[in-house]
């Protein structure tokens, strides 16, 4: 009998020792179900992670578009009829109205990390015999390398950008033969062509991007495609990577420009990675469930198991509550030990993981990390789970007629 | 010292007590039974199985509640107690020993006797394991102070028994025959135990037993069949001990 700890903690205590066997099954069982929550919480986190980061590292989280060409037809007009057929506009590379202005004020949202100016257009690179379709995009590298990394995706040469650079992707440098230092020719839809220098080959993570994917400097571009002095997007990048479709609408509202957020451009791959987050939150909950009802349970069977010695305690002068916060203290202790062998199995697992499901080269296929966050959260659920389990069974003792309990 | 200046410590006026009262399943186990112990009284109570005597016992000892009547403890009315006053009355000034050694199993010796304390206190210290330790050693038991209840024998237990239900210097001692499952010797041991403490303490003991070889060593004895209080005689020589009130 520890000095100092008071009556609930030691009879507790002996109380679960005694009936060991149980003890140690259930704390078992809440130690697997623990562990598959955290492993899986922690293994669908770093995918989601992953795959978000592959996402987004090549593209803006937020793109502001001038506001599509509409057609409007006259009306009104004392002799005028409408006409039945109204032929949709072709949308022509514009700059965005007052881009500056627009551009500076995105860039003090608070909720906006960077923005960058590009001028964005279709164009020829040609070289020799062979002519590609390219979307070449004039940016800004020093604002633009904020929201796109490109000097992390460089497999050759160096990310520079003057007005006679150009940066390609490694598939269009493979189609077209060239390499580090070569020069392409690049020829806009109308007007001439210029002959710029490639400095570097980049990977943008998707052999499509890689194919025609060309970065000139922002005021190259403008004059390959006649927005001297404009910008056709503005890219922008928000801190909260979930919140980019609600800074979109705020931009679009104050700005009046088209603002489209990752979410909403890539709107099949959010539904999915929201339904995975639905699916881990449901088997979360019925694991959760499945050790509330092993708890509750083996507490019930102890409950039973120890009428007798309620009985006794009673007798003695133990309250109503005392047995109460016994089996209460009973039911977060099996929860508490449970978590903590669970997050140990976790831990296991995870090491296990990263060490054996490895690529050619030994580096782990997804780098699933050990997020504090993930495993506390894991044992205060359970810790809660026993204890909430526990209310039933601890009422049940707590209302026990002493009587009937000393007979039996 | 004339009992009559003694104090009273458990009073009875017309206790009844019914099981499932208002359904026709009900059965008076207690017709109005009138009682009065002082202060230092060791008193015996008889009467053949299923005549109410653990009914009674659990109903003064604060267990069981009475469909009628009044009980006093230690001359404090209780029945207008709530749960939590009546588990303190019943933790503070009244002992029990039952039967069976009903004594926690996973606990020691020691731990046992200190349980009541415990229980009354919240948190063990230095002084309960003190005086716990003392009432071990009177009962002759120092040597088991740390052995598991479930290794003891018997005799042994109901000792532990007799030194758990005196840890909180009770006022009243109920014992729900206590030496009914003991041999001749350790029985009369346990009974002189309750004996020498109600001598010494002047604690007042209320005895339930079939034995009349030890009934016939109480100061007094009532006998009960049927629910109802058939005799109530002091035992010649063996006048309750004067306690001090």
């Amino acid at each position: 009998m520890n000095a100092w700890l008071p009556f609930e903690w030691i009879a507790a205590s002996r109380f679960l020792r005694e009936g060991r066997m149980q003890s140690i099954a259930i704390v078992l069982g809440v130690s697997i179900g623990v562990g598959v929550i955290v492993f899986m919480s922690a293994a669908l986190s770093a995918q989601m992670t992953n795959i978000i980061r592959r996402v987004l590292s090549a593209q803006a989280h937020i793109v502001l578009l001038p506001p599509k060409e509409v057609a409007r037809p006259l009306r009104g007009g004392r002799a005028a009829a409408q006409a039945a057929i109204v032929q949709k506009p072709f949308q022509r590379v514009r700059s965005i109205d007052q881009w500056q202005r627009i551009l500076r004020e995105t860039e003090q949202m608070p909720s906006v990390t960077a923005a960058a100016p590009s001028a964005s257009g279709s164009v020829l690179a040609v070289r020799g015999e062979a002519t590609r379709a390219v979307t070449l995009n004039g940016v800004d590298p020093a604002l633009y390398f904020r929201i796109v990394p490109l000097p992390e995706k460089v497999v050759s040469g160096a990310p520079r950008l003057g007005s006679e650079d150009i940066i390609v992707g490694t598939e269009l440098a493979s189609d077209l033969g060239v390499v580090v230092g070569d020069k392409l020719r690049i020829v806009p839809g109308t007007g001439e062509g210029v002959a710029l220098t490639v400095t570097a080959l980049v990977d943008l993570g998707s052999k499509g991007a890689n194919q025609r994917t060309a970065y000139a400097a922002l005021h190259t571009a403008q004059a390959l495609l006649g927005l001297i002095g404009g910008a056709s997007s503005i890219d922008v990048t928000v801190r909260d990577i979930y919140a980019a479709e609600d800074v979109a609408k705020a931009i679009e509202a104050s700005s009046g420009v088209e603002a489209d957020s990752w979410i909403r451009t890539n709107s099949q791959f959010f539904t999915a990675i929201n339904a995975q987050r639905v699916a881990n939150t449901t088997i979360r909950f019925f694991v959760a469930l499945a050790i509330a009802f092993g708890i509750a349970a083996v507490l019930i069977v102890s409950v039973v198991q120890k009428s007798r010695e309620i009985g006794i305690l009673r007798a003695m002068g133990a309250s109503q509550g005392q047995i109460l916060r016994v089996f209460l203290l009973e039911g977060a202790v099996l929860g508490l030990a449970g978590s903590v062998f669970g997050c140990a199995i976790a831990a296991t697992a995870i090491a296990v993981w990263e060490h054996f499901v490895v690529d050619a080269s030994g580096i782990a296929l997804l780098a699933i990390g050990y997020d504090w966050k993930i495993f506390a959260g894991a044992a205060v659920l359970a810790t809660l789970t026993g204890l909430v389990s526990a209310i039933w069974p601890a009422l049940r003792g707590a209302r026990l007629d002493p009587v009937v309990a000393i007979r039996g | 010292m004339a009992e009559a200046v003694l104090r009273p410590v458990l009073q009875l006026h017309g206790l009844r007590k019914s099981y499932n009262p208002g359904t026709p399943l009900e059965a008076e186990v207690l017709h109005g039974i009138d009682l009065e112990l002082r202060a230092g009284e060791f008193c015996a109570l008889m009467g053949p199985s299923g005549s109410g005597k653990s009914t009674l016992l659990n109903i003064v000892g604060l267990l069981d509640r009475p469909s009628g009547g009044r009980l006093l403890i230690d001359g404090e009315e209780t029945g207008g107690l709530d749960e939590r006053a009546i588990t303190r009355l019943r933790g503070r000034r009244i002992g029990f020993v039952f039967q069976y050694h009903h004594l926690l199993p996973a606990f020691t010796a020691l731990e046992n006797v200190v349980m009541p304390m415990l229980l009354d206190r919240g948190r063990p210290d230095e002084a309960m394991r003190r005086h716990a330790a003392q009432l071990l050693d009177s009962m002759g038991l120092a040597e088991f102070r740390d052995r598991l209840a479930s290794q003891l024998s018997g005799g042994q237990q109901q000792r532990v028994a007799v030194a758990r239900a005196l840890a909180m210097s009770p006022a009243l001692l109920l014992a729900d025959e206590p030496t009914g499952n003991l041999d001749t010797v350790s029985a009369q041991g346990v009974f002189d135990l309750m004996r020498a403490v109600n001598r010494e303490h002047g604690t007042t003991v209320l005895l339930v037993t079939h034995n009349h070889a030890l009934a016939a060593q109480c100061g007094r004895l009532v006998e009960i069949v049927d629910g109802r209080v058939t005799a109530d005689r002091a035992v010649p020589g063996q006048a309750s001990s004067g306690a001090k009130p």
